[in-house]
């Protein structure tokens, strides 16, 4: 399971190799803050609890077994602190997030007066008016920092497992696998988070793009 | 799901899952053909892999952390009690 890398690491931080910890630090701490915000209120919260991740991972390190990759045990544990002190803060909350998910679930991709109602076209449920091609928009507008935000904003708006998939696959580009280990969710629970996150993120794009 | 082809309107509920190879093939066989066949649906097809691309950008943007100098002194006084930290007497928390 551990790739040669992830075996020399850990081997590395063991013998307390300081370039070893310093090189892992700086592969890692982007994504780590990154995580980090999505249960965080500020900036301040956000690098404390990553700070907790590196004295959690080297205090494990020399328990670490290896039964999972060295980056999806460091996400689990950036993850679980972040939940438990976004819980005390009340901004993570299970209880109430599974009774929204039901919900969301069942909320389509795209509003459904987009398209043909039932009987009244000889095509019902095609595209009323259809997406627009975005390959003819400017690359500049596409890649724009504004575009960013509108993304950014986007992505705070989903609902906090929406977000958690979203940014563990489409940003830190894990797989399917390493996403569901960590969030401890199925496969196809993860596929329906991941789409309606995609959606709406595609959405909140298009209104930015074409107003 | 019964024998009719898909409409637009269940494509594009399906697009993760066929970008994930998660559809059965028979839905598979659907999905490409409905594709080929419509441009409105083969536009929204592409925004969504405009919007992954997109949000995949995300993961370059650098974020300022004072953190390290801190750290690197944590490290450090780990590092000094390596050899404690090796027999099994760590186990508080």
């Amino acid at each position: 399971m551990l790739t040669i890398e992830d075996a020399d690491i850990i081997q590395g931080l063991r013998r307390g190799d300081e370039s070893v910890f310093v090189s892992l630090f700086d592969g890692y701490q982007n994504s780590l803050l990154r995580l980090a915000l999505m249960y965080a209120t500020d900036q301040r919260l956000a690098e404390e609890i990553v700070q907790e991740t590196w004295l959690a991972v080297l205090k494990g390190i020399h328990r670490f077994e290896g039964r999972s990759a060295l980056k999806t045990w460091i996400y689990s544990i950036l993850i679980n602190r972040a939940k438990t002190v976004a819980q005390h803060e009340g901004r993570y909350n299970n209880l109430t997030l599974s009774l929204d998910e039901q919900a969301e679930s069942n909320e389509p991709s795209v509003p459904i007066d987009r398209f043909h109602p039932d009987d009244d076209h000889p095509y019902p449920h095609h595209w009323l008016n259809g997406p627009s091609d975005w390959g003819d928009l400017p690359e500049d507008k596409l890649l724009s920092d504004e575009t960013q935000k509108v993304i950014l904003a986007a992505i705070d708006d989903l609902s906090p497992n929406q977000r958690e998939v979203i940014t563990l696959r489409d940003i830190e580009m894990l797989s399917s696998e390493e996403a569901c280990n960590i969030l401890g969710i199925s496969e196809s629970n993860q596929r329906v988070l991941l789409h309606r996150a995609r959606a709406k993120v595609r959405q909140a794009l298009e209104e930015y793009l074409e107003r | 799901m019964d024998e009719h082809d898909l409409t637009c309107q269940e494509l594009v509920e399906l697009v993760t899952d066929y970008l994930e190879g998660a559809l059965p093939e028979t839905q598979f066989k659907r999905f490409e053909e409905h594709l080929s066949a419509c441009h409105d649906c083969h536009h929204y097809f592409d925004q969504m892999r405009f919007t992954i691309r997109l949000v995949g950008r995300l993961s370059e943007s650098h974020l300022s952390s004072g953190a390290k100098d801190e750290l690197l002194r944590l490290f450090r006084d780990w590092k000094k009690e390596l050899p404690e930290q090796e027999k099994p007497e760590n186990l508080e928390e």
